[in-house]
């Protein structure tokens, strides 16, 4: 399998930005979920019990699954709305990168055992 | 020399998975800084291009792989609820055992203080982890999006390292602490 390529002849960058965007902003998404779940389900006993999807798991189970569809599934949706769109990337990668931090934020031990319901 | 069953998998989790996941991030970030029209001819740029979505792609699944053993294999070992409440199946061990779980252990305090271990150690492993194999996903899908236009794309090259190094200081938070944690309390 070789693959020819000409650096002259490569062109900037004419791909839409828009599948990208998608991907760069459901990134960010998928971690903001789990982030926001781990919170919730330490502050909430009702939360906490319906994330246990398995027993053995425990509400991980629940954090993890909602947090991946949350993923894929808003991938999907973005990249299905965006695909041939040109949207600006900077507002996006900043978008993400906010929902990124938030998503480590709640999972940080300190932070969400703080919200801890008694 | 004998594994038992809990044993192999934690080693599949941790060691060859593991050891996987930072051999794929070397081999592909040394593709990815090198992927530049000035650094190499455009044969150059083809072989590179070709290493970094084989070492890119390997470091994704690795990482899918690892959390999916981790959370749904080794991880429910871990957290058996076996010593009973205020942990006396603990009392007086030095290590987990039948009738206390690693979790259990730790929170016992039977050995030392431990229960950071659990507390904020295996909290924020079990949790970060998971942030890993998403970065990672975005990573791959921006290489394959852009191709051969990457090595004359800084911004998008830029973008794919972030992220990438993203992925891995998320993984290796969780593998430290895993390391860690299985040094105190193992599974067996």
């Amino acid at each position: 399998m070789s693959e020819t390529v000409h650096p002259e002849a490569l062109p900037e960058v004419d791909r839409p930005t828009g599948p990208v965007a998608a991907a760069v902003l459901a990134a960010g998404i998928g971690a903001f979920v789990l982030g926001l779940l781990t919170t919730l389900s330490e502050a909430s006993m009702g939360v906490h019990d319906f994330l246990e999807f398995d027993d053995d798991v425990g509400p991980l189970s629940g954090k993890t699954i909602l947090a991946v569809i949350a993923y894929f599934g808003s991938w999907g949706i973005l990249h299905a709305v965006w695909r041939r769109q040109n949207p600006a990337l900077r507002p996006i990668l900043i978008a993400a990168a906010v929902l990124v931090a938030l998503g480590v934020l709640g999972t940080f031990p300190t932070f969400f055992q703080a919200f801890a319901s008694d | 020399m004998k594994l038992t069953n809990r044993e192999t998998w934690t080693f599949i989790h941790g060691m060859v998975l593991g050891s996987f996941f930072l051999l794929a991030f070397a081999g592909g970030l040394a593709g990815l800084w090198s992927l530049r029209t000035e650094y190499v001819t455009p044969a150059g740029i083809a072989e590179r291009l070709r290493r970094l979505k084989i070492g890119i792609t390997a470091m994704a699944i690795a990482a899918w792989a690892t959390v999916i053993t981790g959370t749904w294999i080794v991880y429910p070992w871990y957290r058996e609820s076996l010593a009973g409440e205020g942990f006396p199946g603990c009392e007086g061990a030095s290590a987990p055992g039948d009738d206390c779980s690693p979790r259990d252990f730790l929170l016992s305090n039977a050995s030392g203080t431990t229960e950071d271990w659990h507390q904020f150690g295996m909290e924020w492993k079990e949790h970060i982890a998971w942030i890993s194999p998403m970065l990672a996903t975005l990573a791959v899908f921006v290489v394959f999006y852009y191709g051969p236009a990457l090595a004359r794309n800084r911004a998008a090259r830029l973008l794919v390292l972030v992220v990438f190094v993203g992925a891995f200081l998320a993984a290796a938070i969780a593998g430290l602490f895993g390391a860690l944690i299985t040094k105190t309390a193992p599974i067996t």
